[in-house]
């Protein structure tokens, strides 16, 4: 990972303004995501700042880098995975290189495709391009969201950054909760791209190329997820042929990952996805592998048994942190400075400290197993809409419901009539399993149970904006409705919560702070179009999730790791921790001073869960989430507005 | 204990936990728990636990049905189904 950030005054630099230092502030505030270097570029239209974690080319690369003409410039986070074979391409075509770095490649990528370039990176991207010529700045994001780009527009100016914080030095005025974000957020735990936590600050979506160029903003989209529509689109080959592509497709996506001039580690759960990746790369050197993972206090969360399992079998050099209640109250406040966004779990927390092991032992790049889930089929959610379209079928059926209790053996259901619960819970949108978010609906109920401590100041401001369906509605694209209901979750589940969460809070942002950059085979976007043409059976076989990766697993890992049920990484929630969270000075941030202050939550509802929490019994689900919310919406707060 | 009293033990005790307010409005005796989203699954069993802590009402497995347990008034007739003579 690397930080940028840059400026373009729509009518130049005036005379009294000092670019240098404009940017050079800009690049402070994320000093953390690149601590190796920092470069400016600036002539009278734009200026350029960027922090460098170097990784590849170490001596050279250094940006922001021109062409020897002055023509282009460019400002880049992150890695372009085949800037091997681009390299070779354009040097055929007769570019001449002066580094071996992949920025190079973007600047001549750029001269000979003009805006269709994106489409021909492979990796995880965030961009600032300057045409001098055109006087056209570009910025790019890659296809699914791992790095991160924000910017802020208003007549005079447009700025852009790798985080909010760089954008707060030269912003007009002080950044703002925007009400609808916020209830967002506590609906399906992240705000809708483009849309930011803050009234003002957007995002490049995923996948998205915006040109901005005589104050005018445009928006092109050079990639998005695509589902087969009819039944002739989807790869109808046998299972083992496709086992056998998968696991082709995954080792080449491994290796071209693997490409770095520091040595690569790997987080290893202990679950199937990370496992398989270890086993992967594994295959690829002689050298002793380099893993790292977490550990609990609690067993229930707890999965070292199975990490030890697969650290024996492959024979990797391995570290551990155990993460204890008290360190999660300990770090939540600078761990919110980082995902620069509300959390409803303490699940990012852990994620900090297992890259600060990583960092401390010296490496700066890690695999991980992020993405697999979503695009493979693993998430209990799309079992569980699974169920829900067959009870749909016959909504009266109490046996249908009753799958339901065998898909979460876990849930404490009354006995005596579990069917009539399980609709209660369950049974939303039964009436409507067409709906694009039917997937969805349970887990936005239990998460909108928070939005009863909204004040009602935040309640009026809500009503006169757009409702979360209709901002969800807006991440579809037309031809969603011809989309089987299997591949309409896993869209929702890539668009928003991997995307505005699980790669963000949880992941560039956690990495990013111990300057440790992560990188994820299962989100190769040839992999994602290989996958998305799999048919639904094959993906979710019965109840079997993640099916043809467990196939292709076989192969590697011993059956007790490849046929393992999925665990979603858990952390303890708030309420476990509730003695450590009020005795380390959160609960200040909760005082009705506080509250009334920022004028978000009701101070006497919450005041009575607060109550609840110090109790002897734990807080529930929903109660939990409701906590972790509001006092890390409240640490946000008075860290930036 | 008489009825008004277990209907105002009741009362608070579903307004501060589930609800988070003392305002007597938030909710009216036949309001279901269910339908008005008040409790969840773990709701439900911290109700069972607290029949059993305020008001000695152990609920069998058979009781456990939204008749007995959806609303202030048929808690209280369940109660008082339970309860000695």
């Amino acid at each position: 990972m690397c930080g940028i950030a840059g400026i373009l005054p729509y009518k130049g630099f005036g005379e009294s303004e000092n670019p240098i230092f404009l940017l050079h502030t800009m690049a402070e505030a994320i000093k953390h995501r690149g601590p190796d270097a920092e470069g400016f570029y600036h002539d009278q239209h734009i200026g350029f700042a960027h922090r460098r974690l170097s990784i590849i080319d170490l001596a050279g690369g250094a940006q922001p880098m021109q062409t020897p003409d002055g023509d282009l410039c460019v400002t880049f986070n992150g890695e372009i995975f085949n800037f091997i074979e681009l390299r070779a391409q354009l040097i055929a075509k007769g570019y001449e290189f002066v580094s071996q770095s992949d920025t190079e490649v973007i600047l001549h990528l750029y001269r000979e495709y003009g805006l269709g370039f994106p489409s021909h990176l492979n990796g995880q991207f965030a961009i600032g391009l300057w045409d001098k010529r055109e006087k056209t700045l570009m910025l790019v994001r890659d296809r699914v969201g791992i790095c991160p780009l924000y910017y802020f527009s208003n007549s005079e100016k447009f700025v852009f950054a790798s985080e909010i914080k760089a954008l707060v030095p030269v912003l007009p005025e002080k950044l703002e909760i925007d009400p609808q974000s916020l209830d967002a957020i506590f609906t399906g735990w992240t705000c809708v791209a483009p849309a930011t936590i803050f009234k003002n600050i957007f995002q490049v979506n995923p996948g998205t190329l915006l040109i901005i160029k005589d104050h005018g903003i445009t928006e092109k989209t050079y990639w998005n997820l695509e589902f087969p529509t009819q039944q002739d689109q989807y790869d109808l080959r046998s299972e083992s042929v496709l086992v056998e592509e998968l696991r082709e497709r995954l080792l080449a996506a491994t290796k071209l990952r693997l490409r770095s001039d520091v040595p690569v580690g790997a987080y290893l759960s202990g679950g199937l996805d990370s496992s398989v990746l270890v086993a992967l790369m594994h295959t690829q050197t002689d050298a002793r592998l380099r893993t790292f993972s977490l550990g609990f206090v609690d067993s229930a969360l707890d999965e070292t048994s199975f990490q030890n399992q697969v650290v024996n079998f492959l024979g990797t050099d391995h570290s551990r942190t155990e993460v204890s209640y008290a360190q999660l109250a300990q770090n939540l406040v600078n761990t919110v400075w980082h995902t620069e966004s509300p959390i409803l779990r303490t699940a990012p927390v852990p994620m900090g400290m297992l890259s600060n092991l990583a960092h401390q032992q010296g490496y700066r790049v890690v695999l991980t197993g992020e993405g697999a889930d979503e695009v493979l089929g693993g998430y209990d959610i799309f079992k569980e809409a699974k169920v829900r379209q067959f009870w749909a079928k016959n909504p009266d059926s109490k046996w249908r419901a009753l799958l339901l209790s065998r898909l979460y053996p876990y849930m404490d259901l009354p006995k005596g009539d579990a069917a009539v619960y399980l609709k209660r819970f369950f049974g939303v949108g039964l009436d409507n399993p067409g709906l694009l978010w039917h997937s969805h609906l349970p887990r936005w109920q239990t998460t909108n149970k928070a939005k009863m401590f909204f004040s009602e100041n935040l309640n009026e401001q809500l009503r006169s904006r757009a409702n979360y369906e209709a901002q969800i509605t807006s991440v579809f694209p037309e031809q969603a409705n011809d989309w089987h209901s299997f591949h309409k979750a896993q869209y929702l589940e890539i668009k928003t919560l991997m995307s505005g969460y699980l790669l963000s809070s949880q992941g560039d942002r956690m990495l990013a702070k111990n300057s440790v950059e992560g990188r994820f085979p299962f989100l190769d976007h040839t992999l994602i179009e290989f996958a998305n043409r799999l048919p639904p059976k094959i993906k979710m076989k019965a109840m079997q999730e993640k099916n043809i990766l467990r196939k292709m697993a076989q192969r590697y890992l011993p059956p007790e790791i490849s046929q393992r049920h999925k665990q979603p990484y858990r952390s303890p929630n708030v309420s476990a921790s509730q003695g450590s969270l009020f005795g380390s000075g959160l609960a200040e941030y909760l005082s009705e001073e506080q509250l009334n202050h920022a004028g978000l939550f009701d101070s006497k509802k919450v005041s009575l869960l607060i109550k609840k929490a110090r109790g002897d019994k734990p807080l529930n689900t929903a109660e939990s989430q409701a906590l972790t919310g509001i006092l890390t919406t409240q640490i946000l707060h008075q860290q930036f507005c | 204990m008489n009825l008004d009293e277990v209907r105002q033990k009741l009362r608070h005790f579903i307004l501060e936990n589930y609800l988070f307010t003392d305002d007597q409005a938030a909710l009216n005796d036949d309001d279901s728990f269910l339908e008005g989203g008040v409790l969840d699954s773990m709701g439900i069993l911290e109700l069972i636990d607290y029949l059993d802590e305020g008001f000695g009402i152990k609920v069998e497995g058979d009781e456990l049905v939204p008749d007995n347990l959806d609303s202030i008034n048929s808690l209280i007739k369940f109660i008082s189904s339970k309860s000695p003579a």
